[in-house]
């Protein structure tokens, strides 16, 4: 359960900035996790509630973008789009598959309040 | 609440050396406060009745990166080279060191952190080795940080030119995720465990650098196909080495022995 100390890291580093920002409350948070990023997004969810409580996120919607991943073939260079490590390339078949996107994992940006409520 | 002093650790990890049952060190983050600072102008970006969107474009685990690389360059400017065990509980990462620690430390400095859970026993076994090492317990935290690392690091009366061999928290999942700052990565499977395991827990062993296939003593009295699991775990990551061996009867030992030995004195 990686995902509650995940949680915890992002709710500290959005209530860092949303103070430095002068923000009553956090509304949303919005967050890019490659579908190879190893994170489960309903566990982040279910952890963020948690994780915020309290907090000046703690009314924050968390929305979460799950761009897929994109590999590409060593031997003969064709991209394709790819969901898990083991792919293989749909033009040779061959396994030496780099993967080129898929394993971002970033707090894009959040919406501040200014009122306290 | 801490057993020890009484403080509330809140699942916190806490330091511990062997056979010294008064010894225990919190891995706090040191709290800064928030001040109350708003020095700058607010008026300027207030839009009625809707919020504002601030940019952040931040990795998440940025803070454990940073933390993670710190730790780097402090076993860059010493010469230690650390390697980070991975496996799943019970596949034997302690017994390893235990095989392979009395040969290696005839030819450098080795050193260990521990990482589980609870209690000291692992590390009361590699103290047993006349090595130094110590414990990090993560109460309920599932795999090791750059910070505990950190902590431990510093606690630890290591050489310079050390092999250090961190042992992770047994768990196939969540440390793949946490950079500790180590060289490399070796992942452990037993063949107690399926030869399905790489494609069953794949980030794991598409971050490895190395990964052991342990107890193969025990392959004539289970259904695991060795030569399966390796193509498994090629197709997650085709740079991965591969050793086969058994820490209990030290077969296949001297390969990895002479490849960790080829590579201490590259570094």
């Amino acid at each position: 359960m990686h995902e509650m100390s995940i949680a915890l890291s992002i709710v500290e580093a959005v209530e860092e900035r949303a103070r430095q920002e002068g923000a009553g409350w956090i509304s949303e948070v919005e967050l890019l996790v490659g579908k190879l990023a190893g994170i489960e997004p309903e566990s982040l969810q279910f952890c963020f509630s948690a994780a915020a409580a309290g907090t000046l996120a703690a009314r924050a919607r968390l929305a979460i973008e799950e761009p897929e991943g994109v590999g590409e073939c060593g031997e003969c260079g064709t991209t394709f789009p790819v969901n898990f490590y083991y792919a293989e390339c749909p033009a040779c078949r061959s396994l030496r598959v780099k993967i080129l996107t898929g394993e971002e994992f970033l707090i894009q940006s959040m919406t501040i309040e200014e009122e306290e409520e | 609440m801490c057993d020890t002093c009484g403080c509330s650790t809140e699942g916190g990890a806490v330091l511990r050396k062997p056979g010294q049952s008064d010894y225990h060190l919190h891995v706090n983050e040191h709290e800064h406060a928030h001040g109350e600072h708003h020095s700058h102008e607010h008026g300027d970006h207030h839009h009625e009745g809707s919020g504002r969107k601030v940019l952040l474009e931040q990795d998440v685990l940025q803070k454990n990166n940073l933390l993670a690389e710190r730790n780097r360059g402090y076993f860059e400017a010493r010469g230690i080279f650390a390697l980070n065990f991975l496996s799943s509980p019970g596949s034997g990462k302690t017994s390893l060191l235990e095989k392979i620690i009395p040969a290696l430390k005839q030819r450098f400095p080795v050193a260990v952190i521990e990482g589980d859970q609870q209690t000291t026993n692992d590390a009361d076994r590699i103290q047993a080795l006349g090595v130094p090492v110590i414990q990090i317990n993560t109460g309920s935290g599932c795999h090791l940080d750059a910070l505990m690392v950190n902590r431990a690091m510093k606690e630890l009366e290591m050489q310079d030119n050390s092999l250090l061999c961190i042992e992770n928290v047994g768990n196939l999942v969540c440390p793949a995720l946490f950079d500790l700052g180590e060289a490399l990565k070796v992942v452990i499977i037993s063949v107690t465990e399926g030869d399905d395991k790489p494609l069953k827990y794949p980030t794991i062993f598409h971050e490895a650098d190395i990964c052991i296939l342990n107890k193969i003593d025990l392959l004539p009295y289970v259904e695991f196909d060795a030569a399966k699991c390796r193509e498994n775990a090629m197709r997650v990551n085709h740079h991965l080495e591969w050793f086969e061996l058994s820490a209990k009867t030290g077969e296949g030992l001297a390969a990895w022995q002479e490849w960790l030995e080829a590579t201490m004195a590259q570094h």
